[in-house]
């Protein structure tokens, strides 16, 4: 797999800094789980966190602060053990098992969707396109991540593979269209409604939270 | 069942790891500023760094990470004290620059020490230095305590660390946390403060503009090495 499109600077360091929507940490951390380019470049800006956190001003504890966390230690940690299977384990969490276990929702033109439980601030989801299908023409009031999981999908601007991210801003109008042989499957998440360009997709745009 | 923890505990099995923490002991002792009052034997990773002091910032990275790898293999219950003397009083500016209170703060400071013990077996010297690790914690904790959010982490690797690490990658890692810290301390200070406020929680994901000129260059040999392991793990 030869990822040719990878997290941006500005949201590698969104993601380490803590300050991304959870949707938007979903998309990352399964990118980053396909690609060891953007792991290593994770490093770099956990690095500067480190610094920064490391150069805070101290802040005096209570006095019965340490004894109070030596306390702490033999209590277990409750780690979940993570689902293996045939998708990136951030994702699995999320669906809750592999894709058959995901519930798809028609929204159309042969193209489904499932929305992710994440919290408010932005919305993740997969989405199925038939081999050769278009999503309906949109564009963005905000950003919208698309992170290719199987199959591929052409837009205006290029190639999205497996691994592939696509990163889309207000200035981008695009229309994907799923190449032929493999149905393409995607994982998205978008921080405002997208503006379709279509009457009928803008008719039933609240309904599907797109 | 435990094969694994018994090989760690048993010191004969452990002739590089105990020459790392010598190393470490011969470089403060010759070149260090070590404070009168004694604390336990060779650490003195509580004096943080401060200016006019002559212990250098790459060598407390370097001897804090002695110290987790020391909790990691030895449950060493001193040498969790001098991590917590040094990094629980920065993690609670650090949370609370981040807008949580005082109380909030320290129990979540609390957590972020605990879970370093919990996790040890995670550390790995030769991937971040002991200050980034913890980091990457006290990060997920402010996420957890303060926007209530789940953090959907990448799957890490199965394997975990080496037992053994390789003392020059740990050399390396540590020049270059060196060379990041300096060149971030002589960014113009509009600059620094905007990166600032991005680690600190004070900007959002829009905010944070394409081009904040962080020095990134400076780490080229920690990305590097990362990915010089992660592909050697692989093959």
């Amino acid at each position: 797999m030869t990822i040719r499109h990878h997290i941006s600077n500005q949201l590698l360091m969104g993601y380490s800094a803590g300050q991304l929507p959870e949707a938007f940490n979903l998309v990352v951390a399964v990118h980053l789980t396909m690609c060891d380019d953007c792991k290593a470049r994770l490093g770099a800006f956990d690095a500067v966190g480190g610094v920064l956190m490391d150069g805070c001003d101290e802040v005096a504890l209570s006095s019965d602060c340490l004894a109070a966390t030596m306390a702490k230690l033999a209590q277990p940690t409750a780690s979940l053990p993570r689902t293996k299977g045939s998708l990136p384990a951030p994702l699995m969490d999320y669906i809750g098992g592999d894709l058959a276990a995901v519930k798809w929702r028609s929204i159309g033109m042969g193209v489904r969707q499932a929305i992710l439980p994440t919290d408010t601030t932005a919305t993740a989801r997969l989405l199925y396109i038939p081999a050769g299908r278009p999503v309906p023409d949109h564009g963005h009031n905000g950003t919208e991540l698309t992170l290719v999981l199987q199959g591929a999908f052409r837009d205006e601007t290029d190639r999205f593979g497996p691994g592939d991210l696509e990163i889309a801003g207000e200035e981008l109008n695009h229309q994907p269209i799923a190449e032929a042989g493999v149905d393409c499957i995607c994982l998205a998440a978008t921080d405002a409604p997208l503006r379709f360009n279509g009457v009928l997709a803008r008719i039933a745009q609240p309904f599907f939270r797109i | 069942m435990n094969n694994k923890k018994a090989t760690r505990g048993d010191p004969a099995a452990k002739p590089a790891r105990i020459k790392f923490m010598l190393d470490t002991v011969t470089l403060q002792k010759s070149d260090a500023y070590i404070p009168a009052a004694p604390y336990i034997g060779r650490c003195t990773a509580q004096f943080a760094p401060r200016k006019g002091q002559l212990v250098s910032a790459e060598q407390v990275q370097d001897e804090l990470g002695a110290l987790i790898m020391r909790v990691r293999d030895g449950q060493d219950e001193d040498a969790f004290a001098a991590l917590f003397r040094h990094f629980a009083p920065r993690i609670k500016g650090f949370l609370m620059k981040s807008g949580a209170t005082a109380t909030l703060a320290e129990e979540c400071a609390q957590d972020v020490m605990a879970t370093l013990w919990q996790k040890s077996h995670l550390f790995d010297p030769t991937r971040a230095s002991a200050a980034t690790w913890i980091f990457t914690i006290a990060r997920n904790r402010r996420i957890d305590a303060l926007r209530k959010s789940r953090r959907p982490e990448p799957e890490d690797l199965s394997w975990g660390p080496e037992a053994e690490p390789d003392q020059q990658d740990v050399l390396e890692l540590a020049q270059d946390s060196e060379r990041l810290a300096e060149a971030l301390a002589l960014l113009p200070e509009k600059q620094r403060e905007l990166i600032e406020r991005a680690y600190f929680g004070d900007l959002s994901h829009s905010e944070i503009a394409a081009e904040t000129g962080l020095p990134l260059g400076t780490i080229k040999s920690r990305i590097r090495l990362a990915l010089d392991r992660l592909r050697h793990k692989l093959s």
